[in-house]
């Protein structure tokens, strides 16, 4: 187990920078899942850190040893890839011993490595299998089983989850997530998937264009974002963003309707970001916060997901799956005044 | 991440025979006529190969394909006759040799040229597979200038050296390693594996199909050699079996039924090869089927 820690990480291909000085302290033992859209520079980071991929400029450091110039063996980390990268001409057991054959132990230790390492994710009957008579999430579970048989300080994950049906993947985060609670490793985890973030970390890393954009619990991102990215990207479905100008009386929306409130900004132009599930219908003869004609109804069961036309401006709003409004009605919706967002429109930045 | 789609069962490909023979079509009937002509044509030679070993001398211009008194003479006269096993260890010496060294260094610079980034890259793949525009019979002379200021005429190494490593193997090699997911060699490499270790037990393995391919190519073509074995050599102790099998012409007549027979006897190691190596090719078909 170990700390890691990223000091203005740089890393360049053939002239374009990809990645803008990255900073992040990893605690011991937490499990961190950096998010962001394709391309943002969640795998380069990860490569980085498992030397993979050479550093431009930058340190990194795990444990308390810059890492920059080590080969990926002399890191102690193991990694677990998208597509398993498991051979298939070797047997399960083969597998997950293959991190072991470099090591210096005894045959019998690293069989009885093996054995317990294959209790852990209850493959011990699978042993003798090729990867081809696996099942995906089997062919997952001796990707992870290679990568614990060794103990490393930190497990690195590259998107491990992507190849599995909705089911598998819903079933192999909880296995992962228990993994963690049970062995304790630093775990850092690479995903484009919101949910599967918000779920597995301890603290998320948001990404975008090779910049990160915020750095904080799932509750802390989700209830805070620092920015309109990090707003829109967390949380399903989007929040609402709905763009307008200071004025005397408050904000007055694009959409047509205003909102008696002042934040603090240099500039006139202001965008408010209210999420889906907290605006609710308003109560007979109370003041509405906006209005609107339903334009699109998705039953999801438990929940019903209305669209809302105010204005030219499209809105969703979540609500109880017991409500099932006709298309073209009018619907009047209110939001609790703490739950609105403020933004700088043309910073993003959030505003107080 | 088709996992299994490619690997159709035994029962569905019989399946699969069982209909196309219950359709038979004009379009069918034409296309196995062209395939059975095409048959013909290739197995005639090998049958009168085999007929004539099977002839007495007076009968080989006979063109009848069954021998009027059939005769296992020859055979016993060539397998009886020192020079012919002599001629046969040269050439399984020599094509084995060739292959394991072809195979080996062709596949250790097609991995080199397909895995790793260094300057110059493209000009040595270049240079490499420019080679292959120079047509044996030019290089021929510069060979055995080269071998005789060596002092490699008559000898194993003469035969062998222009062939330990070839450009069409290096770029077979090459474009097969392109289908290996670097995935797999970046988990070796953090696995603690060096890099010639990677090659050999995570990136070889993977391109066994290519690798059986590439065997049999080589070996064949080295088995058949018959140009430069025959300039780089004078002494019998030293010809491969296509050369030796030359001399049985010249001593009195034209001893068709012994070349013959010698010709039939070569055949069988290359049927051994490709008999052995072809599961191999099958086999890493059905892997190839799995990768991630
Ligand atoms: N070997 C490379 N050479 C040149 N550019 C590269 C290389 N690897 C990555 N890049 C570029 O670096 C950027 C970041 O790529 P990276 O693979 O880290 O994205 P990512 O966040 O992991 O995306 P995804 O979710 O699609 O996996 C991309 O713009 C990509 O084109
Ligand atoms: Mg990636």
């Amino acid at each position: 187990m170990a700390t890691v820690a990223l000091k203005d990480l740089v890393k360049t291909f053939d002239k374009t920078e990809v990645l803008h000085g990255i900073n992040l302290e990893v605690e011991d033992g937490e499990f961190v899942v950096f998010v962001g859209p394709s391309g943002c520079g969640k795998s380069t980071t990860l490569r980085m850190l498992a030397g993979l991929e050479e550093v431009t400029s930058g340190e990194i450091h795990i444990g308390d040893m810059m890492v920059n110039h080590l080969e990926p063996k002399e890191r102690n980390i193991a990694m677990v890839f998208q597509n398993y990268a498991i051979y298939p001409h070797m047997s399960v057991r083969k597998n997950i011993g293959f991190g072991l054959r470099t090591a210096k132990m005894p045959k019998a230790d690293k069989e009885k490595r093996i054995d317990e390492v294959a209790a852990i994710l209850s493959m011990s009957e699978l042993l003798d299998r090729r990867p081809s008579q696996l099942s995906g999430g089997q062919r997952q579970r001796v990707a992870i089983g290679r990568a614990m048989v060794r103990d490393p300080q930190v497990f690195l994950f590259d998107e491990p989850l992507s190849n599995l049906d909705a089911q598998l993947r819903t079933q192999m985060r909880l296995e992962i997530k228990k993994l963690h609670q049970r062995v304790g490793t630093t775990i850092i985890f690479v995903t484009h998937d919101q949910v599967e973030a918000m779920t597995l970390a301890d603290r998320i890393v948001i990404m975008k264009d090779g910049y990160i954009q915020q750095v904080g619990t799932p509750t802390d991102v989700y209830q805070t974002p620092a920015n309109l990215f990090v707003a829109q990207f967390i949380g399903a479905p989007s929040m609402n963003m709905l763009e307008g100008k200071l004025t005397d009386r408050g904000i007055a929306l694009d959409a047509g309707f205003t909102i008696p409130a002042k934040p603090k900004n240099t500039s006139q132009d202001i965008t408010i970001g209210i999420r889906p599930s907290e605006l609710t219908p308003a109560k007979e003869g109370e003041p509405a916060l906006m209005e609107g004609s339903v334009s699109v109804v998705e039953p999801l069961g438990s929940e019903t997901l209305i669209y809302v036309d105010i204005g030219a401006t499209e809105i969703v709003a979540t609500v109880p799956g017991r409500i099932l409004p006709e298309l073209g009605a009018k619907v009047r919706l209110i939001a609790p005044e703490e739950e609105i967002h403020f933004f700088d429109t043309k910073t993003g930045d959030a505003l107080k | 991440m088709s996992m299994t789609e490619i690997k159709p069962s035994a029962a569905t490909l019989d399946k699969q025979l069982i209909a196309s023979y219950s359709h038979i079509n004009p379009g069918k009937i034409i296309r196995w006529t062209l395939l059975f002509m095409g048959g013909v044509v290739m197995v005639m030679p090998i049958v009168y190969m085999l007929s004539t070993s099977l002839k007495w001398p007076h009968e080989i211009y006979n063109l009848s394909i069954i021998p009027d008194e059939p005769t296992l003479e020859n055979y016993i006269f060539v397998l009886e006759d020192g020079r012919f096993y002599k001629w046969f260890i040269n050439s399984l010496i020599i094509a084995t040799a060739t292959t394991v060294s072809a195979v080996l260094f062709d596949s250790m610079v097609g991995y080199a040229l397909c895995k790793f980034s260094f300057r110059g890259r493209m000009f040595v793949f270049i240079a490499i597979l420019s080679t292959l525009m120079i047509p044996t019979e030019m290089l021929v002379i510069p060979w055995y200038i080269m071998a005789r200021d060596f002092g490699w005429l008559n000898s194993y190494w003469g035969i062998m050296f222009p062939g330990m490593m070839t450009a069409f193997g290096t770029f077979l090699m090459k474009q097969f390693f392109e289908t290996v997911p670097d995935d797999f060699l970046e988990a070796a490499r953090i696995d603690g594996l060096n890099e010639l270790q990677i090659w050999w037990s995570v990136a070889m393995p993977l391109v066994t199909p290519a690798l059986s391919a590439l065997a049999i190519f080589i070996f064949l073509g080295n088995w058949t050699a018959f140009i430069w074995p025959l300039i780089v050599t004078n002494s019998p102790d030293f010809y491969t079996l296509p050369v030796g099998l030359t001399t049985f012409s010249v001593e009195q007549s034209v001893q068709w039924e012994l070349i013959m027979t010698g010709a039939a006897l070569a055949t069988i190691p290359t049927l051994i090869v490709f008999l052995v190596f072809q599961r191999y090719i099958i086999r890493g078909v059905v892997m190839a089927g799995l990768k991630g």
